[in-house]
């Protein structure tokens, strides 16, 4: 029997993906990681 | 024979070149900096600090909890920011492959294979601290940066900030190292960071992959898909003897047997490699991979 489920997750997942794109999101995570993280380095 | 016959025996390999890959910019080990490219938006599938001077690309989990810290900040700003694209690209990942990321590229699991390769005496890991990843997942990744902002409405990064191991050896050891401008900063936060650290390196040592296994939040997302990713793992109990020469081999004591799929499972695929009765196998697309049956083999001599 084919499995659905993986193709199924991974379109819901790839769209959720899409969306966060379009709304910007990228730049957002591209704004935080080219800062240096001063929590992450345990001084924030 | 499948695509990962091969690989899978030179697996430390392709960790290393995992680790390397993602850490690529390495003038940035001399200047104290860290990469700055456009690409670094784009998230990596391990646990990786974009902090580490020659990260490429973004740690999926302090993207995600920086999603979440300021969520209540651009609702206030009328701004729709979810989280949306990391968490589309772990559920992306995980649907495809699980856990598998973290058995083949992260630099931190290949890091707890290694100290575990000293030889000092062993510790059986207490199974039942598997579930604490779930709760360092809901509370320090999800629930405070959500919960807890400041007057601004911006929360914070609890994982990186108080826990986050990786981020300590890959930035927060050699930024403080390189960068004289930081120094004067180190504090309690930041001993607490090394000794927490110090503290991992040692249950390394004694202990097989205690950190993904107890604490990684990376790890507990990824491996919720082990069931229902499109690479599986199968045991068929005919052929399982129970010898357990998989457990003893697994770089995180899996009992597959019982559960092929399980969450925990970092999917090495040194199992398949160790069953000698051809109980093991994989399956992923249309490629299909079973244990050599050495029993058989033997038999048919």
């Amino acid at each position: 029997m084919k499995r659905r489920l993986p193709w199924v997750l991974l379109t819901v997942f790839l769209g959720l993906m899409v969306a966060g794109l379009l709304l910007g999101e990228y730049k957002a995570v591209l704004e935080k990681a080219v800062t240096v993280c001063l929590d992450c380095i345990g001084i924030g | 024979m499948g695509i990962l016959s091969k690989p899978r025996r030179k697996r430390v390999w392709y960790q290393a070149l995992g680790a390397l890959g993602i850490n690529a910019w390495l003038p940035n080990w001399l200047t104290g900096q860290i990469y700055q490219g456009k690409i670094k938006g784009v998230c990596v599938p391990v646990l990786n600090c974009y902090s580490c001077p020659s990260a490429m690309g973004a740690c999926p989990i302090g993207a995600i909890q920086t999603s979440f810290a300021s969520v209540r900040l651009n609702l206030a700003a009328a701004e729709a920011k979810f989280g949306l694209y990391v968490i589309g690209f772990l559920g992306a990942v995980g649907s495809v492959v699980g856990r598998m990321p973290c058995g083949w590229l992260c630099p931190f699991g290949l890091l707890q294979e290694l100290m575990h390769k000293i030889p000092i005496p062993k510790l059986k890991f207490p199974r039942f601290l598997s579930y604490f990843r779930y709760a360092f997942l809901a509370v320090l990744v999800v629930g405070l940066p959500l919960l807890i902002v400041d007057q601004y409405d911006l929360g914070q990064t609890w994982f990186c900030k108080w826990v986050c191991p990786a981020g300590t050896l890959e930035a927060g050891i050699p930024l403080i190292v390189l960068n004289a401008g930081l120094r004067g900063l180190v504090g309690f936060m930041y001993y607490w960071k090394v000794a927490l650290l110090v503290l991992f390196l040692g249950l390394m040592t004694v202990s097989r992959r205690p950190f993904c296994r107890a604490v990684c939040p990376l790890g507990a997302i990824l491996g919720l898909f082990n069931k229902g990713s499109l690479f599986r793992m199968a045991v068929d109990d005919e052929k399982c003897t129970l010898c357990k020469k998989c457990e003893k081999d697994c770089p995180v004591d899996l009992r597959i047997y019982e559960s092929a799929n399980s969450p925990d499972c970092v999917r090495c695929l040194k199992c398949v490699e160790s069953c000698k009765f051809g109980a093991i196998s994989y399956d992923f697309l249309k490629r299909h991979e079973v244990a050599e049956d050495l029993r058989a083999r033997k038999e048919a001599a």
